[in-house]
């Protein structure tokens, strides 16, 4: 008998401390519960690859009973949502490029007329295909939405118009990634992520570090002030920030061939919101964090939910609405819409000014939080 | 003017961290050039005391002057005249003795920092290190860093907070040998220690337990104002059972305090007919017995007991 080797009673008393000093780490035990409910809402609720009720705006110069039935058989097919009608191209151009629809569906002039003498008019739908994810089923399936819907119409007399060719001339132009390539969506996106880890979570640790190892207390017996320590501290994690995103665009040109159709120096100009709104969350974080750990703990609570509610993973207008809510709270999700926006679509500073206030808001919102912890964490 | 002769004058300091009361009502003088004690159990408020006068924490209550500066308005003002050595080193050590010292030289804006940090390198015998990271010297010389550190500005006071805990008797001498020096140079140093010894390299002492000061003044002074008698005991014959003795003596009502020293017994307390009544109950060949003076370390145990009973 080697009961040396393996002793049950030495072995439960390890058992034992492990289970009450989780016990006592109140944010490990957090994390253990809270990450996977996290998860299961977030992956259980939230996500969904096939996204339904996608804004859509109707351009249509055609009065007649088969337009009213296409419009009418794209909402009920639950792909399209007809948010406005609208009067003009300019409009249409717009509203694609500010993002605030995802289709726009034109319907030609004598359209129900050309239909009847079997001139096969077109019908057109462009799609805000930035992210191909998004639009891919509604796309793949409007053809056979028209095609049914007309052919409701077009029973009896005009019967053998729905047979042989199709009635109409369907056309679907995914804008601004014709190709459908996944990466010219995800890689200006990958600046958002990379910028929100970078600054979160290593502002947090930088300063709970100097915390927990006992140095901030020797740095603020000196003359500096914690304003320059703050600042001092935060500076060279712009740097590297804005290291990183030349690194990501230069990928993003080089290596996956992206298009950049808008002004890299806008992005970089508009990026110091976001970096700013991040800082601001990391340094919040350091005042809550004990030790470095726990710094990137409360780090990960906030990096998962930007993770997956920004957009950037999977559709944003595949989430229900309780998730679109969180997800506009959280500054990448704008970050997002601003890079894609500029990179993808060409947008200049007027059309991305719409993604910059909600990150201002944010950025104000938790400095006034920090500070106000800050203050207590002196004494 | 008599009054500038102190450096730290303050009254009545009073610091609570939600319903503790960690220092209470504190008074504290110390001259210039004096190398001044800060004793106290574990706990008893000595860092924080620390914290309050370099104005790392705001008293609650009270007030006095540092250097001739309000400790709470003009803490700002403070900071650049002293040289604060926390309890747990404190200095960066991902980074170079060198590093460390210039980073230093350049927070308190130095006018000539390079001559400085040279000079602080060679004074504390730093100067074959100088490229080592910090984090990778040994106990005593992070030590003489840290002093090195903390005196590079040449402040006017240095506040050390148990600068010599874990360090070697060597180290912790030629450290006291290198504060003495500071304060030939007219340095003032407030130092709190947990050694007895230390304690009495020290000008004057305070000692402090449970947020209150319960005496000061010199080593002697503290001695003779415990108001204890002291017997030595030491075995006479090889099979004499001293344990057993101690054990039987701390049972007697004349007898406070019994303290194994090696090989021989203190026997205090503060009733002197009640000691010797004792003594002469337990007085056998097997002992030897002698009449001594208290130490420090007695007279201090019996402060901190009587600092419990209030």
């Amino acid at each position: 008998m080697n009961a040396r080797l393996f002793s049950p009673g030495r072995f439960l008393a390890v058992v034992a401390k492990e289970f009450v000093q989780m016990r006592r780490d109140r944010l490990t035990f957090a994390m253990m519960i809270g990450i996977p409910l996290l998860q299961v809402v977030l992956f259980g609720y939230a996500i969904n690859t096939d996204p339904r009720r996608l804004p859509t705006a109707v351009l249509s110069a055609d009065n007649s009973e088969f337009s009213r039935s296409v419009v009418s058989a794209m909402q009920t097919s639950t792909y399209f949502k007809i948010t406005r009608q609208i009067g003009s191209r300019d409009e249409a151009r717009r509203l694609l490029q500010g993002g605030e629809v995802q289709f726009v569906v034109t319907i030609p002039e004598n359209f129900g007329r050309d239909l009847m003498r079997g001139e096969r008019p077109e019908i057109l739908l462009e799609a805000d295909a930035t992210d191909p994810v998004a639009t891919a089923g509604s796309t793949a399936g409007f053809k056979e939405i028209v095609n049914r819907a007309l052919a409701r119409e077009l029973k009896g007399v005009l019967g053998d118009l729905a047979s042989g060719q199709d009635p109409v001339d369907v056309r679907v132009h995914s804008e601004y990634n014709p190709e459908a390539v996944s990466q010219y969506n995800i890689v200006p996106g990958l600046m958002g992520v990379v910028l929100t880890m970078t600054l979160v979570m290593i502002t947090a640790l930088a300063i709970t570090r100097e915390r927990e190892r006992g140095t901030m207390e020797h740095l603020l017996s000196t003359p500096v002030t914690p304003l320059e320590v703050t600042l001092g501290k935060i500076i060279p994690y712009i740097v590297v920030g804005y290291v990183q995103m030349l690194l990501i665009v230069c990928a993003a040109r080089f290596l996956f061939d992206v298009p950049i159709q808008g002004s890299v120096v806008l992005v970089f100009v508009l990026a110091s919101v976001f970096i700013a709104a991040n800082l601001s969350v990391g340094v919040t974080f350091s005042t809550v964090a004990r030790n470095q750990l726990q710094a990137v703990q409360v780090s990960v609570f906030f990096f998962l939910p930007s993770l997956l509610l920004s957009g950037f993973m999977f559709p944003f207008r595949g989430m229900p609405q309780w998730a679109q809510c969180v997800g506009s709270l959280l500054p990448l999700t704008h970050f997002l819409r601003l890079v894609r926006g500029i990179v993808l679509k060409g947008n200049g500073l007027a059309e991305s000014l719409s993604h910059v206030w909600p990150m201002v808001l944010f950025w104000l919102v938790v400095v006034a939080v920090g500070l106000k912890r800050y203050k207590r964490t002196l004494d | 003017m008599p009054g500038n002769d102190l450096v730290i004058d303050v009254r009545g300091l009073t610091k609570s961290f939600g319903r503790k009361t960690v220092v209470r009502d504190l008074d504290m003088q110390v001259r210039r050039g004096e190398i001044f004690g800060f004793l106290g159990p574990n706990g008893s408020g000595k860092t924080t005391s620390i914290r309050m006068l370099c104005g790392l924490l705001r008293p609650d209550s009270g007030a006095g002057l540092c250097l001739g500066y309000d400790i709470i308005a003009q803490s700002e003002r403070i900071k650049p005249h002293v040289g604060y050595m926390t309890q747990r080193f404190s200095l960066y050590e991902d980074l170079t003795v060198l590093e460390n010292l210039r980073f230093a030289a350049r927070l308190y804006g130095l006018k000539s920092p390079e001559a400085d940090v040279q000079g602080a390198l060679e004074r504390y015998g730093l100067t074959p290190f100088s490229r080592h990271l910090a984090g990778n010297l040994s106990g005593g010389w992070k030590q003489r860093l840290s002093l090195a550190e903390c005196t590079l500005h040449r402040p006017r006071l240095l506040l050390l907070d148990e600068p010599t805990a874990g360090v070697d008797p060597g180290a912790r001498r030629d450290f006291w040998d290198q504060v003495h020096g500071l304060a030939a140079e007219g340095v003032t140093a407030l130092i709190s220690t947990h050694y007895m010894d230390e304690a009495e390299r020290c000008h004057r002492l305070a000692y402090i337990a449970y947020g209150d000061v319960l005496a000061s003044g010199t080593a002697q002074d503290l001695v003779s104002g415990s108001g204890l008698f002291t017997w030595s005991v030491s075995a006479a014959r090889p099979d004499a059972d001293l344990h057993g003795l101690g054990e039987a003596l701390k049972r007697e009502p004349g007898v406070d305090q019994v303290v194994i020293f090696g090989n021989a017994l203190h026997v205090s307390g503060l009733d002197e007919s009640g000691l010797e009544a004792a003594v002469a109950a337990h007085r056998t060949e097997a002992f030897v017995w002698t009449r001594t003076g208290p130490g420090l370390e007695e007279a201090f145990i019996n402060l901190m007991r009587g600092a419990r009973l209030e």
